[in-house]
């Protein structure tokens, strides 16, 4: 279908839907690059003007990426929860956003939100975003409650979880070992205790498998612990006998992508069955941890859909928590800025991009965190990560990433620091998950008024955590 | 317990790693230092990401190994910032000089990528110790020095020469402790859409913190005797330690 818009009498004309959202899509390079961002500042306005008139039915019909090429269109129609929906069933984009802005300030927002989720499709919740300033997307995010659980528990209101991500570029046992104290000692790891290992070779993997397992049940630590490789590598590693808490995979919002990431659903499916199959978790049984980000279509050509048309970057993001959140899972972040300056130019389009992905994320039901984090190509420093960071914080962004002095000396980028989230938590009133702050007070970390002691490393019994490393 | 004892803790596990370990904490914050030292080592990479190639000298250099004259291809992308934003303009080149399709084994392409520091300091100590390693009889296309330059440029010059191979020399993107990392690609039948996994790469050349010259000469005369003789490069090329998959810039 056709939309036409005119502003102050001139006539603008979108070529379908799948046109009409890249047009209302905010600003941002990757569009430019695929070619589907609008051309001027007024084409955009008039785009969402002509967005915020669609009905929100129109989105069950009219489909951004054919369902017959592609098993994430079919996820996400196959799963649409009609009598969720029904609420919302007669709003447009535009009415969308203001029953969620009046429903976000009603005392039981969260239970309501809640229970209209499994109504709505991501390319919904991607149109309504790009309605929304970044006011909007904080203050509805932040009445939204996604709660999952594993020996921790995420997502409790008032609550922010890390994950203490300790890589290391030759993936050393000692040096991982060492920087896992680091962050432990500042209160971080609540979320997992995840490793990006510089080498892919399955043995290698099983190693550092062990040594976080090792270091959680020495120190009980109520966490989970993650080595980040492809899903089939940890299929193999959990069949034979290797600690494995959560499969990990990076996913993304067209069925092509995600082969490009040699990944299918029925192999997602398989990993979340044999991680519970396990049975390893105390409080909950969410398994699976799930990396995103904007651009990941474009940047392996699989990112066009209905009439071949290239689909906005925001809007594809989107449907990746769609198929997330088929697999209930643990954690699923946005490495937000990873991606670099062709998708993301600068810490302005990394804020907003940040600020999208966490509400829309939130909005589907997914317990969605946020990489907070920028490469020295993009045009953004450590003043737009401080930012989002505080953004996120209000927003009750479920996790964030930590690493020492916010730079991830492996992969070559900077994110969030343990100090950088003590600070967050701190201003924002958020407190670690339930399950790891009693830890922290029976390790004596955390005083009496809730803040994180600064204690003697080496007169610790944390301090010699790094002898478990081989 | 005192801040010095902490410090005598840390100091010694910071020998062990790279990362910023037992930062001096203050309040919730970190102390000025390091604040101080992650700003420059953020400005040392920024000015890296926007630093210019010096064609001339770079020539000048290229001069002394003999290969013939070096030529200047710029890509596409017309200046930084579009060469940020427009990795297709970066991987094409703009004006070809007139290049002589005299089907050599290899042409050697140095390319500024994301860090012309990388190419200056790096790029010609590389091939003074890869050309006496090669087997005797290659022959080597003269030098091009591509600027805004990727790694898929390569094939463009590559498939005008005719050559066998290509040797794409590039500045990969600064992390925060590595300004000056150089990347070696190698590319089989080099045409314009070859796909990333048919090539083999060297990361991380950076003496004295990375990998040495010599060592990654080594490594690429091994590659490159390896492609001459399977045919091809990428997945099916594994006869090194040195093998990983490509990282950007491509």
């Amino acid at each position: 279908m056709r939309y036409t818009q005119s502003v102050r009498g001139h006539g603008y004309t979108f070529e379908g839907l799948v046109d009409l959202l890249a047009k209302a899509s905010p600003a941002r390079s990757g569009d430019v690059l695929a070619g589907c961002g609008a051309a001027s500042a007024v084409e955009r306005a008039a785009a969402r003007w002509a967005l915020a008139d669609v009905p929100l039915t129109t989105f069950l019909s009219e489909p951004v990426v054919p369902p017959e090429d592609d098993d994430v269109t079919r996820l996400i129609w196959d799963r649409q929860d009609s009598t969720a929906f029904a609420p919302l069933a007669h709003l447009t984009v535009g009415g969308l956003r203001e029953w969620l802005l009046s429903t976000a300030v009603l005392p039981d927002a969260a239970h309501v939100l809640a229970a209209v989720a499994p109504g709505l499709t991501p390319e919904m919740v991607a149109a309504v975003s790009k309605l929304m300033g970044n006011k909007d997307l904080v203050s509805v995010a932040a009445a939204t409650s996604v709660v999952t659980s594993f020996r921790s528990t995420i997502g409790l209101p008032g609550r922010m979880a890390t994950r203490l991500q300790p890589n290391h570029p030759a993936d050393d046992p000692r040096a991982i070992a060492t920087t896992v104290l680091d962050g432990l000692l500042l209160g971080s790891g609540d979320a997992v205790i995840g490793i990006n290992p510089a080498s892919d070779d399955p043995a290698t993997v099983a190693t550092l498998l062990h040594l976080l397992d090792e270091i959680r049940q020495r120190y009980e630590i109520p966490t989970q612990s993650c080595v980040l490789t492809h899903v089939t590598t940890t299929i193999d590693l959990i069949e034979r006998g290797h600690p494995v808490d959560l499969p990990f995979q990076s996913i993304a919002g067209t069925q092509r992508a995600n082969e490009a990431f040699g990944v299918t659903l029925s192999m997602l499916a398989e990993a979340d069955q044999a991680a519970r199959s396990l049975e390893r978790g105390t409080v909950g049984q969410n398994v699976m941890y799930f990396e995103t980000g904007q651009g990941a279509a474009l940047s392996s050509d699989t990112h066009r859909g209905t009439d071949g048309r290239p689909v906005d970057q925001q809007t594809l993001e989107a449907r990746a928590y769609a198929v997330a959140r088929a697999f209930d899972p643990l954690l699923v972040n946005t490495v937000v800025g990873f991606i670099g300056p062709e998708y993301l130019f600068d810490g302005k389009q990394i804020t907003r991009a940040g600020l999208e992905d966490h509400f829309c994320g939130k909005l589907l039901g997914v317990p969605m965190g946020v990489d907070v984090c920028y490469t020295n190509h993009a045009e953004a420093d450590q003043n737009d990560m401080d930012d989002l960071l505080i953004l996120l914080t209000a927003a009750g962004c479920s996790f964030v990433i930590a690493v020492p002095g916010a730079d991830d000396v492996m992969l070559g980028y900077q994110s969030t620091s343990f100090h950088d989230a003590l600070d967050a938590r701190r201003l924002l009133g958020k407190r670690p998950a339930p399950e790891f702050e009693a830890w922290l007070e029976r390790m004596e970390l955390l005083g009496p008024d809730g803040r994180l002691r600064a204690i003697d490393p080496g007169a610790s019994a944390l301090g010699r955590l790094r002898e478990i490393a081989p | 317990m005192s801040d010095r004892t902490t410090e005598t803790f840390w100091s010694a596990l910071r020998a062990e790693t790279p990362a910023r370990v037992g930062l001096h904490r203050v309040g919730d914050g970190v102390g000025t230092r390091h604040v101080l030292e992650a700003a420059e080592a953020h400005a040392f990479a920024r000015d890296a990401v926007h630093g210019h190639l010096d064609v001339p000298a770079l020539a000048a250099e290229l001069d002394s190994l003999g290969l013939g004259p070096a030529l200047h291809v710029p890509s596409k992308a017309l200046d930084r910032a579009t060469y940020l934003t427009r990795p297709d303009l970066g991987r094409m080149p703009g004006e070809l000089p007139p290049l002589r399709a005299d089907r050599a084994d290899l042409c050697v392409v140095l390319a500024d990528g994301l860090s012309a520091e990388a190419v200056h300091r790096h790029a010609v100590p590389v091939l003074r110790e890869l050309l006496p390693l090669l087997d005797a009889g290659t022959t080597v296309a003269p030098p091009v020095v591509a600027t805004q330059a990727r790694v898929a440029l390569g094939d463009h010059v590559g498939a005008v020469l005719r050559a066998a191979l290509v040797l794409v020399l590039v500045g990969e993107r600064p992390g925060l402790s590595s300004s000056d990392s150089l990347g070696a690609y190698l590319t089989w039948a080099p045409a314009p859409g070859v796909q990333d996994s048919a090539r083999n790469c060297v990361s991380n050349i950076r003496p004295p913190h990375g990998l040495d010259h010599a060592s990654a000469a080594r490594t690429l005369a091994r590659l490159i005797g390896g492609a001459r003789r399977l045919g091809a490069t990428g997945v099916r090329l594994k006869d090194t330690g040195e093998l990983t998959a490509p990282p950007e810039p491509r």
